[in-house]
C-alpha cells in the first residue's frame, strides 16, 4: 500500500522526468551536515565522498556561478581564490563558468559556459561525469540539477552558499571559503592516503578546446606571444 | 526619525516565542494590521473590497505614522498584484491582501508569484465569488489558490491572524523557500469580529528583507552580479524548453516542501492536534475550526469523545501528520464553509490507503450561512451511528 522506502539521489540518467527529490521526503541538511545520495551525512563524510568522487570519475568540473564570478561583497574574492585552490587539487579538472541564467539561443557554446535552461548539453559535449556547482543562485542551481538527473550519467556536487540542494549527489549548506578549503584539504587527505587520481599524469585545470582558442586569441592580440593576463 | 526606525530589531524567534506579549480584545483586521506594524514592512498596495478593505485601511494608517516606507491604493486587483510583483523583484518586503471577486480577478497575477519566486504576504479575507453579488462569508476561493503554487495557511481566529501573518514573512524570504506567502482567514468571522490577541511589544520588529541571500537574484541595476536577468527562456518548441519548464514547475512544489520545516518552528507545526485517541475526528481548517470545538464541547457533555485536527496550512498539505492522526479514526467529518467541499477532497485524496475510517461528505455551509454547532454535531452522532 505504502512505498516508504527512502528515496535516493543517485546519478541517471533517471529517465524523462524524475520527481523533485524534495517532494519525495528528502530534506535540506542543518549547519554542520551535508547530503549524500538524499541522506544526512556529517560534514566530514558529505566532503570525503564529494573529494573521492571528484578524483575518480571522468572530466571533473566546476561551474562557477555569478555569486563567485565577481567580487560582488566582501569575502567573495577570497571565496573565488578558494575555489582555484579547490581546482588546483584536482587533476584533469575543467572550469567551465554559468555567468548568466538567460538562455542562449540559437546555439550554446558548451565548451564556454553551462546554462541553466539547457544544462545537458554542456554535460553531453564534454562528457562530464562529476562536476561541482558553487555560486549559483539556489533555485537556477535546482532546475538544473534536476535536468541534469534526467538526462545525463553526471555525478552532481553542490557548493551552496545557503541550505543546499536535494537534486544533486553529493550536496553542502552555507559554504563559505573555510568549507571550499575544507574540501580541497580532504581531496589531499585522500591522496595522501594513496588514492590514485583518475587524470593523476594530467595535474593542473584543463582548458576546454574553445577556452584554449580564446586564450589564443587574446595572446595573438597583444602581439608578442605573451598571454593575456 | 519615523517610527519604524525607533522600533529594535529581534530575531524571529524573540518575536514569536520569547518577548513578552500583552492581551488584546480586538478584531481580526486589527490583528493582521498589528502583525504588519511589526513586521518591518516596506511597501504595500492593494485595491479596497470587502471585507479586506479594513485591514488594508489601517495599513495605510500605518504608512501615515511613518511604519512602511510606501503604500498606495492600485487601479484595480491586477495591477496591485502585478506592481508588487515589481516590488518584490526589487528586493523589498512587500504586503497585498483581498477578497473573494478581486481575489478571483487577480488569479492569473496571483498564479505567476510563485514561478518567479517573489517571496511576499497576501491577506486573504475570505467571502464569497460572485454571482450572484453577495458580500457574505464563504471559502470557496481558497479552492482555487490551493494549486497555485503559493504556501497557503488558513487561520482560524484574530489570534492566529496575527502570528501567521508575521511568521509569513519570515518563511517567505528563507531562501530555500522563496516563494509568497498566503494567510487566508475567514472573512467577517474573523476579521469584523473581536477576540483575544496576545502580542508582543510594538516597539520590536522582524529583521529586514534579506535579499542578496535568495533564491533568485533581485533587480538591483546598479550592482553585478544581480542585474543579470532573470527572465523565464523564449518558448521553443523542442524537448529542452519543455524539460526546463517542468524542471522549472517542479520546483516550485519542491520549495513548498521546503517550508514544511519552517512551519513546523514557527507556527508549532502544520497541524494541531485535540484528543488524539478518540475513534470519530473532525477535520476543519479556519472558523470551521471554532465551530468544531465548540460541538466537540456539547458532545462531551453528551458522553462522547470526539478527536478534533485543525488544518493549519494547506500549502504544503500535512500530509504525513494526517495519516499518523487519523491511523486509529474510524469516522471522520470535515466541516467546511464552501460547496465544493475542497478541503474534504484533499482529506480524502491523503487518506486513501492509509485508513479505514468512513469520511463523511459534509457538513458543508455556504453562501454566507453561519455553520450551527449543532449541525456538526447532528452529523458526529449520525457517523457514530453509522449514517451519513
Amino acid at each position: 500500500m505504502i512505498n516508504s522506502k527512502p528515496y535516493r539521489v543517485v546519478p541517471g540518467p533517471e529517465g524523462l522526468l524524475p520527481p523533485a527529490a524534495a517532494t519525495c521526503g528528502v530534506v535540506l541538511p542543518e549547519k554542520g551536515e551535508g547530503l549524500v545520495l538524499g541522506s544526512l551525512q556529517s560534514e566530514q563524510d558529505t566532503l570525503l565522498v564529494m573529494a573521492r568522487e571528484l578524483l575518480t570519475r571522468k572530466n571533473p568540473t566546476i561551474f562557477p556561478g555569478p555569486l563567485v564570478l565577481w567580487a560582488w561583497k566582501e569575502g567573495v574574492a577570497e571565496k573565488a581564490a578558494s575555489v582555484l585552490e579547490l581546482a588546483d587539487e584536482i587533476p584533469g579538472v575543467r572550469i567551465i563558468p554559468m555567468p548568466d541564467y538567460r538562455p542562449i539561443y540559437p546555439k550554446i557554446d558548451p565548451e564556454a559556459v553551462i546554462n541553466p535552461c539547457h544544462p545537458n548539453l554542456t554535460i553531453w559535449h564534454n562528457k562530464i561525469e562529476v562536476c561541482v556547482f558553487v555560486g549559483v543562485h539556489c533555485h537556477f542551481a535546482n532546475i538544473t540539477l534536476k535536468m541534469i538527473r534526467a538526462g545525463t550519467n553526471c555525478y552532481t556536487i553542490t557548493l551552496c552558499h545557503e541550505a543546499g540542494h536535494e537534486d544533486s549527489m553529493a550536496s553542502l549548506p552555507f559554504c563559505g571559503s573555510d568549507q571550499v578549503r575544507a574540501l580541497t584539504e580532504a581531496i589531499r587527505q585522500l591522496k595522501r592516503e594513496g588514492l590514485r587520481p583518475r587524470y593523476a599524469d594530467t595535474p593542473g585545470i584543463q582548458l576546454t578546446p574553445t577556452q584554449q582558442t580564446v586564450l589564443s586569441g587574446l595572446a595573438w592580440q597583444h602581439g608578442d606571444g605573451a598571454l593575456a593576463e | 526619525m519615523e517610527k519604524h526606525e525607533k522600533q529594535r530589531v529581534v530575531t524571529p524567534e524573540y518575536m514569536f516565542f520569547e518577548a513578552p506579549r500583552t492581551r488584546h480584545f480586538i478584531t481580526g483586521s486589527e490583528a493582521a494590521s498589528e502583525a504588519v506594524r511589526r513586521a518591518n514592512l516596506d511597501i504595500a498596495i492593494a485595491y479596497p473590497i470587502t471585507p479586506q478593505s479594513e485591514t488594508m485601511q489601517r495599513v495605510g494608517d500605518l504608512f501615515g505614522e511613518g511604519f512602511l516606507k510606501d503604500y498606495y491604493r492600485a487601479e484595480d486587483e491586477i495591477g496591485a498584484f502585478s506592481a508588487i510583483s515589481g516590488a518584490s523583484r526589487t528586493g523589498v518586503r512587500c504586503l497585498t491582501a483581498s477578497s473573494g471577486p478581486g481575489l478571483m480577478r487577480g488569479l492569473e497575477v496571483i498564479a505567476s508569484w510563485p514561478g518567479h519566486r517573489l517571496p511576499l504576504v497576501f491577506l486573504i479575507m475570505c467571502r464569497v465569488i460572485n454571482a450572484p453579488l453577495s458580500i457574505q462569508p464563504d471559502n470557496l476561493e481558497l479552492a482555487y489558490m490551493l494549486n497555485t503554487g503559493s504556501v497557503l495557511f488558513h487561520a482560524e481566529n484574530q489570534q492566529d491572524f496575527f502570528d501567521y501573518t508575521l511568521a509569513a514573512f519570515i518563511i517567505s524570504e528563507k531562501c530555500e523557500v522563496t516563494l509568497p506567502v498566503s494567510v487566508a482567514v475567514d472573512g467577517f468571522f474573523v476579521t469584523h469580529a473581536r477576540g483575544w490577541v496576545e502580542m508582543p511589544s510594538a516597539e520590536l520588529k522582524l529583521p529586514g528583507r534579506d535579499c542578496y541571500n535568495e533564491a533568485v537574484p533581485m533587480i538591483d541595476n546598479e550592482n553585478p552580479p544581480i542585474r543579470i536577468a532573470r527572465d523565464a527562456p523564449i518558448q521553443k518548441s523542442n524537448f529542452i524548453s519543455y524539460q526546463m519548464h517542468a524542471a522549472w514547475q517542479q520546483e516550485i512544489h519542491a520549495a513548498q516542501e521546503r517550508s514544511r520545516r519552517w512551519i513546523t518552528r514557527y507556527m508549532g507545526g502544520l497541524l494541531e492536534i485535540t484528543n488524539p485517541d478518540a475513534e470519530t475526528i473532525i477535520i476543519a481548517s479556519g472558523s470551521a475550526v471554532s465551530q468544531s470545538r465548540e460541538a466537540i464541547r456539547q458532545a462531551q457533555d453528551m458522553g462522547h469523545k470526539i478527536g478534533l485536527i485543525k488544518i493549519k496550512s494547506l500549502r504544503p498539505f500535512p500530509v504525513q501528520e494526517l495519516r499518523q492522526a487519523c491511523q486509529h479514526a474510524k469516522r471522520i467529518i470535515v466541516p467546511e464553509f464552501n460547496c465544493t467541499g475542497w478541503l474534504n477532497r484533499e482529506v480524502r485524496a491523503t487518506l486513501y490507503g492509509h485508513t479505514e475510517a468512513e469520511i463523511a461528505d459534509g457538513p458543508r455551509v455556504y453562501g454566507g450561512i453561519t455553520m450551527p454547532t449543532e449541525m456538526i454535531l447532528e452529523w458526529l452522532l449520525d457517523a457514530e451511528k453509522g449514517g451519513q
